[in-house]
């Protein structure tokens, strides 16, 4: 039977009903939902580290506080590593491992030195990360720590499906683990290999967690996210150096705030011959290396 | 007329720069001696004192006036020493002690000039051969600073990394090497 033109408006009735439904049913979601960091309302954030912290309490049994300190106005992070004085000694793997809460088995380092020859100068086809001689540096090597290179033109997060990763006003790219999805497409983007993933449940022996950990930094990780260096974030929001910056023994290691020109980042950039790792991919790091001789 | 504006402009131009420059040291941000604009730049033995944990002294070393006194006449001749500081071996060019230890006080060390410089201030004298990495160093570039990257930071002396008398680093045990990645997933 034909519709009488009067029964139009009972059919705007029914577009009008589903059309609410899909907006309350979209409206409970986000409001509901999870949320990046910074979508959150003050109350939900601070509601959701408190479960977080009280989670960790539970799991590590002890204190932990997860921080969302925000960037600092003015500042933009960068780094330098003088790879005329890198010794390899791996001290800042370690030290990068312990203060960041990376999963001890399977193991993840968010650090990888590589040695080098020194007859063929910076070479990725011939690197290598396993090496181990009684003592470093071995005669004819140099070596080269390779982590997060805090692109100003990040391949990493542009590939993110879920935008679960992003750069922050001070430069440095983080990723918030309640996002991740782990499909790993940063990973594949990533030319530095600085991206790892949790292939299991980290474990991290409960003496040795961290407690001051950052949202979007050092805390406790689960399976099956992505994670990577972030400049130390917890720490370097407050002032501090990045541990590995801290636990060099040869000093090879410097970091500072690329806007103020009396940083030693400035002074390396003005002053030593610097270069960038794969710099024909036009990924702009802010990780610098330098020869400081 | 005219002068009295030109007077206010330069006087604002004065004010301001004065006050750009108070703004800038109250942000006072990292512990630089001097900014590198050559010009005005002081000569290096005027710059400020670097704030240094205390001197790496062997045990029991120091004061070393506590035999170096007027009980122990001065042996000037560059020579082996055999009854004292045998443990010694220096292998840092052609020096000789008394090339930077104070002969007439020993509880300090000297310049080429001659003037006094206590040891925690060595780098005064390491940076008269030294001068690249001594600038390096005062920028914080050469060595390890700790403290903060916005804030104030200590400095290390040249010899609480490197051995004055044998100064090049000896190598040391590299921390073990990651596992490859085809162990890492537990079994
Ligand atoms: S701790 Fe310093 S010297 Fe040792 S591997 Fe790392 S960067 Fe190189």
């Amino acid at each position: 039977m034909k519709q009488p033109p009067d029964e139009q408006p009972n059919l705007t009735r029914r577009q009008f009903a589903s059309m609410a439904a899909a907006a309350a049913a979209g409206f409970v979601l986000t409001a509901c939902g999870p949320k990046r960091l910074y979508e959150m309302p003050t109350d939900r954030l601070k509601a959701r580290i408190r479960e977080m912290e009280r989670k960790y309490a539970e799991e590590f049994g002890t204190a932990v506080t997860v921080a969302d300190t925000p960037p600092i106005p003015g500042v933009e992070f960068a780094y330098a590593l003088d790879i005329s004085r890198c010794i390899g000694c791996r001290r800042c793997v370690y030290a990068c491992v312990a203060e960041n809460n990376q999963s001890r088995n399977p193991q993840i380092q968010w650090i990888r030195v590589l040695s080098m020859d020194k007859d063929k100068g910076v070479d990725f086809s011939d690197a290598d990360p396993y090496y181990q001689p009684e003592q470093v540096p071995q005669e004819g090597h140099f070596y080269v720590p390779v982590q997060c290179q805090q692109c100003r033109n990040a391949p990493c997060t542009k590939v993110c499906p879920t935008g679960a990763t992003w750069t922050e006003k001070d430069g440095i790219v983080v990723i918030d683990y309640d996002w991740c999805i782990g499909c790993r497409y940063c990973m594949a983007a990533c030319p530095y290999g600085a991206r790892h993933f949790n292939w299991a449940q980290p474990s991290i022996p409960k003496d040795e967690l961290n407690p001051k950990t950052h949202y979007l930094g050092n805390r406790p990780r689960p399976k099956g996210v992505v994670e990577k260096c972030t400049f130390c974030i917890q720490r370097t929001r407050n002032g501090r150096y990045p541990a590995c910056v801290e636990v060099c023994p040869v000093g090879a290691r410097k970091f500072g705030n690329l806007l103020d020109p009396a940083s030693e980042i400035r002074y390396v950039i003005e002053n030593k011959r610097v270069l960038v790792l794969k710099e024909e991919l036009n990924t702009m790091p802010k990780f610098f290396y330098f020869y400081g001789t | 007329m005219r002068s009295v504006v030109w007077g206010a402009c330069a006087l604002a131009v004065v004010v301001g720069t004065f006050v750009a420059r108070i703004g800038a040291g109250d942000a006072g941000v990292p512990v630089r001696a001097a900014e590198p604009q050559a010009a005005q730049a002081p000569p290096i033995q005027e710059m400020e004192r670097v704030e240094v944990p205390p001197p790496p002294f062997s045990e029991g070393i120091y004061p070393c006036t506590a035999c170096h006194n007027k009980d122990m006449p001065v042996n000037r001749t560059r020579r082996e020493l055999t009854e004292m500081h045998t443990d010694i071996v220096l292998k840092h060019g052609h020096q000789w002690c008394l090339d930077c230890h104070d002969p007439d006080d020993r509880d300090f060390l000297h310049l080429a000039d001659g003037e006094r410089v206590g040891f925690d201030e060595s780098y005064r004298l390491c940076g008269q051969c030294h001068g690249e990495k001594y600038r390096d160093w005062r920028a914080g570039v050469h060595g390890r600073r700790s403290g903060s990257w916005n804030g104030h930071k200590t400095y290390l002396l040249c010899a609480h990394c490197h051995n004055p008398h044998q100064p090049h680093f000896k190598p040391i045990e590299p921390k073990p090497a990651p596992i490859p990645p085809s162990r890492t997933v537990p079994r």
